[in-house]
């Protein structure tokens, strides 16, 4: 297999909340032989809120990042659902309207810079499964993680809108996602399976609606540990932050105590390819999960 | 003028191969209840043979008809126009009269899960009271509002771009699909709901309609408006049109500010404060726009959630002082304060 290269779109939260992500994507890429460049010019993707506000200029910034991955002639990584939603709606929209495609460049020529169209944008995840793929994963895995029930937590921006992310997640069908079944599978984990594991977390409205944030996010919790998880994996940092930090608030309001390591998914990876603690990262996390290094305890 | 004459060739019967359809065993697993006998709701399973062709109607038809009489559930047009029939198979929004049952097979496997679009609403089977549904559709006021002469002397005329703002919107059939598939409608009653809001969308943008900014007021107020919206994309996923719903919201959030109905609260200080980051950083100041949006006294409720973050490392403290400066810089940072300056829209 030729070596993968990626230019590596790190979103906010992996600059800032959560290093850990960020430090476990690299890890997880070394392990593998997978060449990374970060795209350190790379601003933050609006997270749909500033398209709220302002689309057209969510649309500039976006494609403003595109055109980095394209100036190195690589597909765009995310890792986060949310970056990859906003920065795939951009394209989009760019790509099947000449028009705004136009207006948007008017705008980049001021700084140089011209969005073409000829980078693809995908999920680390899809980048794993997809083009490293499944059975190579496996060949690699040094700690088999046959000892845990992990709770796949797919996030909503990877997975809805279906037609937006059908070439770039492998077509898979947001009733029935299994991208990351078969991953902790592949890692000889025992995969959850549970109702929520598809649905929301309510990261996005914590801060004005913040019951309904903590419900969704509880319903999804309790979900997995009724059905017997050990912890909870995501490919998204903002469904991580929202079940990790947040893990207190949400059991005092669904009435329940809830105690669930979330993992990111590439923590996950990381962990059976044999990375260390520190690359890992878990220390960052508020609910510890120290059953999965137990020397460190 | 010339006349055409076509020549039709008869058919001919010898290459029409007669074949039996291909039949799948499917096991329906279907919600029973009865709101006036019923203390609970239980499920049934019935078996058949279903054929490429058959649509998840038919086999709610052949329940009724092969297995038990008083299996209940709305029909009326099968030409997926008329809304009546939406339920849930597998978790997932469906219009009955417009989906291939073994599509659903492919993707779920031979036991189906035939549900009501709202469990807790059921009256019987798989009718729902749809009440609220058509209280909150009612509310946003979905028609054209509007001063119209008795006597008119011409028409209300649209210009074909006019009418395309509403287009795909106007296709509603208010099934119901999207509203029952919101997680936020289940968790608060006040929400106004997908549906709603497109028709809220599809009128306010109407030319000819004069209740656009009353209508972009009410979905403004927190907890029932836009702005309790979760971004699932439930909705866009669960329509049997592909209307898009999120996609108005999303038009519904930016015409607040265009048209200056957005008043600075949390939701829309927190869309707006994005920029505060973005000029300083390049990178949203996730402390900053936690501070900004909930102002100061509203920052009291986070020092908790502060302290275990700051706790488990979460917050840097480049300069010495948490939350201050404590953000990197993107490379290139002068392009994304150039980009701001000539390409914002619109203000708070």
């Amino acid at each position: 297999m030729s070596t993968l290269k990626y230019a590596l779109f790190t979103g906010c939260t992996a600059k800032q909340s959560t290093p850990e992500l960020l430090s476990s994507t690299l890890a997880v890429a070394e392990k593998l032989g997978i060449e990374i460049t970060i795209l350190e010019e790379a601003s933050c993707c609006g997270a749909s809120h500033l398209q709220d506000f302002d689309e057209f200029l969510a649309h500039v910034l976006n494609a403003r990042n595109i055109c980095y991955a394209e100036k190195l002639g690589m597909t765009m990584i995310t890792i986060c659902n949310t970056c990859q939603l906003n920065s795939a709606m951009t394209k989009h929209a760019l790509d099947t309207n000449p028009e705004l495609k136009a207006r948007v460049n008017e705008k980049l020529a001021e700084v140089g810079l011209e969005y073409k169209g000829t980078s693809e944008i995908k999920h680390f995840l899809y980048a794993l499964i997809d083009d490293y793929g499944l059975e190579n994963i496996k060949d690699k895995v040094q700690v088999p993680l046959s000892q845990f029930n992990i709770a796949p937590f797919y996030g909503c921006h990877n997975i809805r809108p279906s037609e937006l992310h059908h070439d770039a997640n492998g077509g898979e069908n947001p009733y029935n996602p299994t991208s990351l079944d078969r991953l902790i599978d592949a890692l000889e984990g025992h995969p959850v399976d549970y109702s929520h594991k598809n649905k929301c977390c309510g990261f996005h409205v914590e801060l004005q609606a913040n019951h309904t944030s903590e419900v969704l996010a509880g319903n999804a919790m309790i979900d997995a540990i009724d059905n017997n998880a050990d912890l909870m994996v995501t490919p998204c940092p903002l469904c991580h932050l929202k079940m990790d930090t947040y893990q207190d608030d949400v059991g005092k309001v669904i009435g329940r105590d809830i105690e669930l390591p979330v993992l990111h998914m590439p923590q996950m990876v990381a962990l059976a390819l044999g990375c260390t603690p520190k690359e890992i990262g878990l220390n960052f996390h508020v609910q510890k999960a120290t059953h999965l290094y137990p020397e460190t305890a | 003028m010339s006349t055409q004459t076509e020549e039709f060739e008869p058919f001919n019967t010898d290459e029409i191969e007669v074949t039996r359809p291909d039949t799948v065993t499917v096991t329906l697993k279907t919600f029973r209840f009865n709101a006036e006998t019923d203390y609970l709701p239980y499920y049934k399973q019935y078996t058949m043979e279903v054929g490429k062709d058959e649509l998840m109607l038919d086999l709610l038809n052949r329940i009724k008809w092969e297995h038990d009489g008083s299996f209940s559930y709305r029909r009326s047009c099968r030409h997926g126009i008329c809304g009546a029939c939406g339920i849930k198979v597998n978790g997932k929004a469906t219009l009955a009269c417009k989906q291939n049952a073994l599509e659903l097979v492919a993707l779920f496997g031979n036991e189906l899960l035939i549900e009501p679009q709202s469990k807790k609403r059921a009256v019987k089977d798989m009718i729902i009271d749809k009440k609220d549904f058509w209280d909150k559709h009612a509310e946003v006021k979905p028609y054209v509002v509007a001063d119209i002469d008795p006597h008119p002397e011409h028409e209300t005329k649209q210009s074909i771009e006019e009418f395309n703002k509403f287009l795909d919107s106007d296709l509603c059939i208010q099934c119901g699909s999207c509203h029952y598939a919101c997680p936020v409608v289940e968790v608060n009653e006040d929400y106004l709901g997908p549906a709603a809001f497109n028709a809220a969308y599809r009128f306010t943008v109407d030319t000819r309609d004069e209740a656009g900014k009353e209508r972009l007021e009410l979905t403004a107020q927190m907890g029932q408006g836009v702005w309790d919206c979760v971004k699932c994309y439930e909705c866009a996923e669960a329509c049997p049109k592909d209307i898009n719903p999120i996609e108005k919201i999303t038009k519904l959030h930016n015409m607040q500010f265009e048209q200056g109905v957005a008043r600075p609260n949390v939701a829309t200080k927190h869309a707006e404060g994005f920029l505060r980051g973005l000029k300083k950083y390049g990178y949203l100041d996730e402390a900053d726009i936690v501070a900004y949006s909930e102002g100061y006294l509203g920052m009291y409720k986070h020092l908790k959630t502060a302290i275990k973050m700051m706790k488990a490392g979460k917050i840097h403290w480049h300069s010495g002082i948490p939350f201050i400066d404590s953000v990197p810089k993107i490379k290139n940072l002068d392009e994304v304060q150039k980009l701001i300056e000539i390409s914002q829209t619109n203000t708070l």
